[in-house]
């Protein structure tokens, strides 16, 4: 249990770092560091099939998409960056303000979930379930595979030449 | 076992609603696209984590695993497809701020 | 046969791609529009459905309502295609283009197939992700802010749906509607009403609806005419106002508070868009404003719970999907044909392109529910519904906003359509841009006079359903 809650206090953390830092490159590292400690949690919550998937996905793929856009656009300039860090900080009271509010709430309504505690999901494993059972899922995600390549080709290819 | 999981349950949910508040709160707040795009990500991975401890305290791991599964492979997509509109944008103006961007008022 | 209907474009979209590639590109419009009479033949010659028919190893179901819902959508995805086809020189560009439209035509015939939250959810990204990559496809400067907030805001909505759909799993157990279903009607937890309410503002979010309204307007107008057409048409129409008659039809059931937010947030979408649609300036924005008014109408109909009233929700949306691609394709031959789309300095169109200002007429007046056209009958239907279900205040606004419509589109035809001609050298626009018109404009014209005909074969057996 202490090691859960030291996982979760660490996702947290790591997640407003990711949001607070100033730079971009440091956001993106800072989602990786949230999609690792996400792995580790997945893996103790007993669903390792799902944390290699976040951790080769998330961790990698996405990581590389984000550092790939940051690396290939222009970072803001440096005037833009003073000006932009004097208004966020102006615009941060929001934060501990909506933590306290949603602790409030949350104190009101200790009401336990009651969920129940239903017999083996047709006596599969993981693998099983996927292939057997959610086979249209499965389609979808491959339609939806081909409509990212597609994305991919429609956005990325064509030359920006036309105007400007 | 069942007070074990749903206090475990009440633990997790009070974090994820944390990193629900913080998701929100970055995609509300930023100026630039891209970090727009991780405030977008943060929520999704805290879905993940919901959609998970559902599935452990219901004895439904294998149908929230594939759940999990599914959501990450679509939101990678999504990320790409959202990832070419940024670059469409910074080579049409130059700039990644959201302010720049705001011509369709009304 | 009808259910292989998601795998049908799939399958066009593979042979457009791993073939003859120059032989290919010059097909393009022609396959896509042989899938799309495939689909109204297998729907319209479909035979009685009574049984629902199941794939050995896929699970998708079909009934009336997801018939009618295929309909609309091979209709407007072939209005669709001719009117992209006919407004983007660029051969490769509209090759990509019809590719993504198929794509998209797949991922709303599943959405109206599956019977399971999950798949749902999957569906409505594919749908989702093929109108982001549309919208953005011809690369102008505000198609990629109306993409963008459309992203925004889509994402949202899906992580709503999603968190909601996990806290139901922990009291169902199950993902498909009939688990779901139980689990939630037969409930009182506070989890299970708040994972209710979070479920529907993420389907109001995509349906348009006030107050989660902000892309609709930026991505309709901002978007290239072809894309704007299948938006309007099918696009918000399946995600968001289909998987809400859906869902609160078979999964939540109509008890008071939630009839009771779906009557104030339809009437307010409708007075909201129509208040908003009178002060617009550009054409295609004046649009999605009535858009979301005419959305409104469907909401406030669904409100009811009564069978009548659940009728002429699926009966309206049936024909705005019908008017309100042809308005689009009128402003998309506007546009074409003019260069602009600012209302203020168009004037004296109709005089140079008679048929495209008089099947506005006959869409408009359709909109505001002029009899005999098809959308009296519709609105007549509403208006009937909501007097019966006992609440005559909402039945007199919904009138009232009738009237709203009539004005915001007889200034809209004044403006654009007659009087004196202002551009010199403008002449009617091509048969890729008339023939679409023309076409729907008969259909709204035939389904409101021939009315009597279809009451009895399409409206009582759908609304029987619930």
């Amino acid at each position: 249990m202490t090691l859960i809650l030291t996982l979760l206090i660490a996702l947290v953390a790591s997640a407003l770092w990711a949001i607070l830092t100033r730079s971009l490159l440091m956001s993106a590292i800072g989602l990786a560091i949230v999609s690792i400690i996400l792995t580790a949690l997945l893996f103790v919550l007993d669903a390792p099939l799902a944390a290699v998937f976040e951790l080769s996905v998330c961790a990698g793929l996405i990581t590389v998409i984000f550092v790939s856009t940051i690396s290939l656009t222009k970072p803001v300039t440096r005037d833009e960056l003073k000006q932009q860090t004097k208004n966020r900080i102006k615009r941060y009271w929001y934060l501990p303000v909506i933590v306290v509010a949603l602790f409030i709430l949350l104190g009101y309504n200790i009401v336990a979930p009651a969920p129940k505690f239903f017999g083996p999901y047709a006596e599969l494993d993981v693998k099983n379930v996927i292939w057997k059972l959610r086979q249209t899922d499965m389609l979808g995600q491959i339609i939806l595979i081909l409509t990212g390549v597609f994305g991919v080709v429609v956005l990325f290819k064509e030359g920006f030449n036309n105007d400007k | 076992m069942i007070n074990d999981s749903i206090s475990m349950f009440w633990t997790f949910s009070i974090f994820i609603a944390l990193l629900f508040v913080c998701g929100f709160y970055c995609l509300l707040v930023t100026r630039n696209f891209i970090r727009a795009l991780i405030g977008l990500e943060i929520l999704t991975k805290a879905v993940t984590l919901l959609v998970i401890i559902a599935g452990y305290t219901s004895n439904r791991l294998a149908l929230a695993q594939s759940m999990a599964i599914m959501i990450i492979v679509v939101e990678a997509i999504v990320v790409a497809t959202a990832a070419g509109i940024v670059f469409g944008v910074f080579k049409k103006i130059g700039s990644l701020n959201i302010a720049k961007l705001r011509n369709l008022k009304g | 046969m009808s259910l292989l209907l998601v795998l049908i474009p799939i399958a066009a979209v593979i042979l457009l791609n791993v073939g003859f590639s120059a032989l290919m590109k010059k097909l393009a419009l022609g396959v896509g529009l042989l899938v799309c009479v495939v689909q109204i033949a297998l729907v319209l010659f479909n035979g009685d459905i009574n049984v629902a028919a199941t794939l050995p190893f896929l699970n998708f179901e079909i009934d009336r309502l997801s018939l009618v819902m295929m309909l609309s959508g091979a209709i407007v995805t072939a209005t669709a295609l001719i009117v992209g086809f006919s407004t983007t020189p660029d051969k490769r560009r509209a090759f990509n283009f019809a590719n993504v439209t198929l794509l998209c035509l797949a991922g709303m015939n599943g959405v109206v197939m599956v019977r399971d939250i999950f798949s749902l959810y999957v569906f409505l990204e594919v749908t989702a992700v093929s109108s982001f990559i549309l919208i953005a496809s011809e690369k102008e400067k505000d198609a990629f802010e109306g993409s963008f907030k459309y992203l925004v805001m889509s994402a949202v909505a899906t992580v709503m749906m999603l968190s909601s759909i996990a806290i139901l799993l922990m009291y169902s157990g199950d993902t498909s509607f009939a688990a779901v279903r139980d689990a939630v009607q037969g409930s009182n937890s506070l989890y299970v009403i708040t994972a209710t309410a979070v479920f529907v503002a993420g389907l109001f979010i995509k349906a348009g609806l006030i107050p989660f309204h902000g892309w609709l307007p930026d991505a309709y107008s901002s978007a290239p005419s072809g894309v704007s057409v299948l938006l309007a048409g099918i696009v918000t129409k399946t995600t968001g106002v289909y998987t809400t008659i859906r869902i609160v039809s078979e999964i939540f059931g109509f008890n008071e508070t939630l009839k009771g937010v779906l009557l104030v947030v339809g009437i307010v979408s409708i007075f909201v868009g129509a208040f908003a649609a009178l002060g617009q300036k550009d054409m295609k924005r004046m649009l999605a404003y009535s858009s979301i008014s005419q959305v409104g109408y469907i909401i406030l109909a669904l409100g009811t719970g009564t069978e009548l009233g659940i009728a002429g929700a699926i009966f309206h949306l049936f024909n705005h999907s019908i008017f309100k691609s042809q308005l689009f394709v009128n402003a998309a031959a506007v546009e074409k044909q003019t260069g602009t789309r600012d209302m203020d300095s168009l004037s004296g169109v109709s005089n140079v392109m008679p048929v495209t200002g008089w099947t506005s007429v006959v869409a408009f007046l359709s909109t505001a529910g002029i009899p005999p056209l098809s959308g009296f009958w519709s609105k007549l239907i509403i208006v009937v519904a909501l007097w019966k279900a006992g609440l005559h205040g909402y039945a007199a606004a919904a009138i009232l906003g009738s009237l709203i419509t009539l004005a915001y589109f007889l200034t809209m035809q004044r403006k654009v359509f007659f009087g004196k001609e202002k551009m010199a050298g403008v002449k009617e626009a091509g048969l890729g841009l008339i023939l679409p018109a023309i076409l729907l404009a008969i259909v709204t014209l035939g389904i409101g006079i021939f009315f009597p005909f279809f009451v009895n074969t399409i409206i009582v057996p759908v609304s029987s359903l619930f």
